[in-house]
């Protein structure tokens, strides 16, 4: 209670609205995942560490993690041109644009595989046009960050979009008054208000790749120790009947991405708290 | 005022009942559901042939065609011996995949799986008994198939036998054993050639899987991936896959694909089951069963047979024997010591498998 | 009137004065990479899945989308997503105003707890139910001894679905009310309103872009789940079968047309969202407007 500062007198709702939040949240999310604790501690010790730290899984956290850091990066720096330009500019067919964006969403992700896939083998559009530059996508860990960033781009448009719109024409018509060149207004009064979404847009992508399953194997080749991806372990594991072993490598990836999550979204609101007291 | 705040309340109540009937609405649903899913048990209680019953079975992959023909054929057989309607659901997945559902709770009244492995799975649990594979005539498996191989028209690499699998730029396309059962008949078929060729000598034989698996450029996940690869995309020089598959990918193909077949294979006996305790709680006992039975019957073989599946009926398999061409076959009993000893020597964690990948390269 | 989205920032676009835009020159290079990029991204793949499913004529495709398994499927997909999107829309309000509205302890964590369905792998997010309510499950035993099934049936592809989409219209409205923060509604409290009333006349017209995207991301997310709820599911045909499981069915039978056909569908569904949007984006404008 006593954390709760002053404003809450001011304005209605708190009460109702978090204990609906949490109360929602543990029935949808965490009593779900409780299981998944329970299931590991099914294991000793141990043998948790056996199974997280073998030398194929290490290597399958690395394909992942690597993969997807690297889609989350392109989608952020395209992701963001694309939400600006969708915001700001004209042109035809930006409405379809528009549309277009959400489309991964739609698709389920096993047809996103597939397709991607029929696009970048050596056989299809792409991949036969890349192949004699000896640069090969599809069945290499490359194919595998094509198919993250068509499934992580929404994730930063669509949290940088409506920012990018509700920012005041003011701020940078005051910037503009002062002096301040296009690329400096940028910097220095767009980017900060930015930066939030972008972080969250980043986290998300990134936070989704890990885990990607239905696009990614058909156009990873799962090779072992190469283009194994940790998700496509947890499968191997259950199909051996080995269900804790499998949620425990399913903790590790979920620890994974909480802990990142958890980061950025400190940073972020540490840095929207300096940015408003600045 | 008032009027807000009643609103306020009511809002609060709708949303703590949608709440609640989103996690109950299982029970709603599953009210409705129910009676349609035990028509079986119901009116056998009472005594009365029911008019109509359904079966759920949960088969692998490959066996889409054919149960779906089957299906056909019993269902009007059903139909004229006791008058009564069945209506045959079909679920298929990867064998293993599907074991696990039957597992945790999908109401199975029969298995149709790839692998004796995934059904004693399902007899570890008591879902069946332990012997459940004498339940049925051979093993339980009233089709048979085997491991061969598909190739380019004109085989341009010259692809006869599992050595050629092993030279230098062959690519071999095969799902992966540890999520794919046929991929598992794939791997214990080299095996078992490659242990003959080398007199037991196992070294060797890793030796051979090592530079088999070299020449391995994608692992599908499953059998139809696998096909998808080498068809579609076009990649690799020669496809492992069961019989009827390979059938069935040159019938849709066309004619750019050939069938070779090895001097020595395995034989694979994808085994069926009725699951006890769901016939028992459904009171589908007797139609589950005469289901299986029917696979036995000539009609039942011939539709096996004109699926690509070996019968076991010799009337039926002398008619189709050009279709089947004679090879030495190896048995998962005899030559690897039964699905668990494989399983564990094999395709466990740290198996002959993973020591391909996980040792040296 | 498609997107007022679009219509709002057209507007404000040819009202940007010279200086505040950038030069032609800019302009175009910026708009050409973008859209580059999203042909590169998302429609090619989207072509491809057109052309496929046209390969073999129009006749192939309209008799693959209105068989018999694929209606079913498509009802029990609108079913899903009509449930669980409204829900997780409910929810996402309630805690973008408890999070941005208020201050309190341990609120990084509960929104990082929100987030966290996205983290999970979608094998993983099928796999909690069945490790729940499944016949080895913790509740799984009890519940079906007196006769409820939640997997393998519609309620655990619904609750997977909600699983999956849990974050989205949360995560959509968090970062926009915060930087909104709390004036206009402290305004509002100083003026007299109260509680709904302020939330619908004040905060709803400031948020309602967000707010639509995040359902229509929700939607379409619901309708395209596959891994989720391909666990939970048991495939059994015309039963339990949702449309991207239906793909799934048909492309591993051979029926590539087929399969991509219904693929279509489903792009078909998120277009048809997406004018729905548009269509209340026009009314949003218009009403206000009137005002």
């Amino acid at each position: 209670m006593a954390t709760i500062r002053n404003r809450r007198q001011v304005l209605p709702g708190f009460r109702f609205t978090l204990g609906f939040t949490v109360l929602y949240l543990s029935l949808i999310v965490l009593i779900p995942l409780a299981g998944l604790v329970v299931k590991t501690a099914g294991l000793t010790l141990p043998q948790f560490w056996d199974t997280v730290t073998s030398a194929r899984v290490l290597a399958s956290y690395r394909v992942s993690l690597l993969t997807a850091f690297f889609a989350a990066l392109v989608n952020v720096v395209f992701g963001l041109l694309v939400a600006w330009v969708l915001v700001r500019y004209r042109f035809p067919g930006k409405k379809i644009v528009d549309g277009l964006i959400d489309l991964p969403f739609a698709l389920p992700t096993a047809v996103a595989g597939i397709a991607l896939t029929a696009i970048y083998a050596p056989n299809g559009w792409i991949g036969s046009l890349l192949e004699p530059l000896g640069i090969k996508v599809a069945y290499t860990p490359l194919g595998i960050s094509v198919a993250l960033v068509f499934i992580g781009l929404p994730f930063v448009v669509r949290t940088v979009q409506p920012v990018l719109q509700e920012l005041e024409k003011d701020t940078e018509e005051a910037a503009v008054l002062l002096g301040a060149y296009r690329w400096r207004t940028f910097r220095k009064v767009l980017l900060p208000e930015l930066v939030p979404p972008l972080l969250t847009g980043f986290a998300l992508a990134f936070s989704r790749g890990i885990g990607e399953y239905g696009s990614v194997v058909f156009i990873s080749g799962n090779m072992p120790m190469k283009t194994e991806i940790t998700p496509l372990l947890i499968i191997t594991k259950l199909e051996q009947y080995e269900y804790s072993q499998a949620t425990a490598i399913a903790l590790v990836l979920l620890l994974i991405s909480f802990a990142l999550l958890l980061l950025i979204n400190s940073l972020q609101r540490w840095t929207n708290r300096r940015l408003r007291s600045a | 005022m008032r009027n807000l705040k009643s609103i306020r309340l009511l809002v609060v109540v709708a949303l703590i009942v949608s709440v609640l009937s989103a996690c109950g609405g299982g029970k709603n649903n599953e009210g409705s559901a129910s009676p349609s899913g035990s028509q079986g048990a119901s009116p056998s209680a009472g005594g009365k042939v029911p008019k109509s019953v359904e079966l759920l079975n949960v088969s692998y992959d490959p066996t889409r065609e054919l149960y779906a023909a089957f299906n056909k054929s019993f269902a009007e057989h059903w139909k004229q011996e006791t008058g009564q309607t069945v209506k045959i659901n079909q679920s298929h997945g990867g064998s293993g995949a599907q074991s696990r559902q039957v597992l945790d709770g999908l109401d199975a009244d029969v298995v149709t799986l790839a692998l004796a492995y995934d059904i004693d799975a399902l007899a570890d649990k008591g879902l069946l008994k332990s012997d459940w594979q004498n339940a049925f005539e051979s093993n339980s498996s009233p089709y048979t198939s085997t491991i061969v191989f598909l190739v380019r028209k004109g085989n341009p690499k010259g692809i006869k036998d599992w050595d050629d699998l092993i030279k230098k730029g062959v690519q071999v396309i095969t799902p992966n054993p540890k999520t794919s059962g046929g991929a598992r008949w794939n791997y214990l078929a080299a095996w078992g050639y490659a242990l003959k060729q080398n007199n037991g000598d196992e070294a060797k034989v890793k030796e051979f899987m090592k530079q088999l698996f070299d020449n391995v450029p994608v692992l599908d996940t499953g059998a139809r991936g696998a096909t998808t690869t080498f068809v579609e995309r076009k990649i690799g020089d020669v496809l492992l896959a069961w019989e009827n598959e390979a059938y069935l990918a040159k019938k849709e193909y066309g004619d750019a694909f050939e069938i070779v077949t090895p001097s020595l294979s395995i034989l694979a006996e994808p085994p069926v089951a009725v699951v006890d305790k769901v016939v028992d709680k459904k009171g589908t006992r007797e139609v589950a069963e005469a289901y299986l039975k029917y696979l036995y019957t000539p009609e039942g073989q011939e539709i096996a047979a004109q699926n690509f599946y070996r019968p076991r009926l010799q009337e039926v398999a002398d008619k189709y024997k050009d279709q089947f061409p004679e090879l030495n076959l190896l048995t998962i009993d005899a030559d690897f010591g039964g699905w668990k000893v494989a399983q564990a020597k094999h395709f466990a964690d740290g198996g002959t498998f993973d020591q391909i990948y996980t040792k040296g390269s | 009137m498609a997107g007022a989205v679009t219509t709002v920032t057209e507007l404000s676009a040819e009202q940007r004065p010279k200086h505040l835009n950038e030069s032609r020159a800019v302009r175009i290079t910026l708009i050409t990479i973008a859209l580059l990029f999203v042909g590169l991204v998302v429609v090619l793949p989207m072509i491809t899945v057109i052309a496929q499913a046209f390969r073999k004529g129009w006749e192939a495709y309209v008799s693959a989308i209105s068989e018999p398994d694929a209606l079913s499927a498509l009802r029990l997909t609108l079913l899903t997503a009509l449930i669980a999107v409204p829900l997780n829309t409910l929810f996402g309000a309630a805690a973008a105003w408890a999070i941005t509205k208020f201050r309190f302890r341990g609120k990084n964590l509960l929104i990082t707890l929100i987030d966290l369905p996205f983290a999970v792998s979608p094998v993983i997010s099928g796999l909690v139910y069945i490790l729940l309510f499944g016949a080895q499950g913790l509740l799984g035993p009890w519940l079906i001894d007196h006769g409820y099934k939640i997997v393998f049936a519609t309620p655990g592809i619904i609750l997977a679905t909600m699983f999956v989409t849990f974050p989205f219209v949360a995560r959509e409205l968090i970062p926009l009310m915060e930087t909104q923060g709390t004036q206009d509604e402290e305004a509002a409290v100083s003026l007299g309103a109260k509680g709904w009333r302020i939330f619908f006349k004040v905060t709803l017209p400031n948020i309602k872009w967000g707010l639509l995207y995040g359902i229509i991301l929700c939607n379409a997310r619901a309708m395209g789940e596959f891994g989720a709820v391909s666990v939970v599911s048991g495939h059994i045909r015309g039963e339990t079968n949702t449309l991207p499981l239906h793909i799934e069915i048909l492309y591993n039978e051979y029926q590539y047309t087929a399969s991509f056909a219904v693929a279509s569908l489903l792009m078909l569904l998120a277009i048809v969202t997406l004018v729905v949007k548009g269509l209340i984006e026009g009314r949003l404008v218009r009403s206000r407007h009137k005002e």
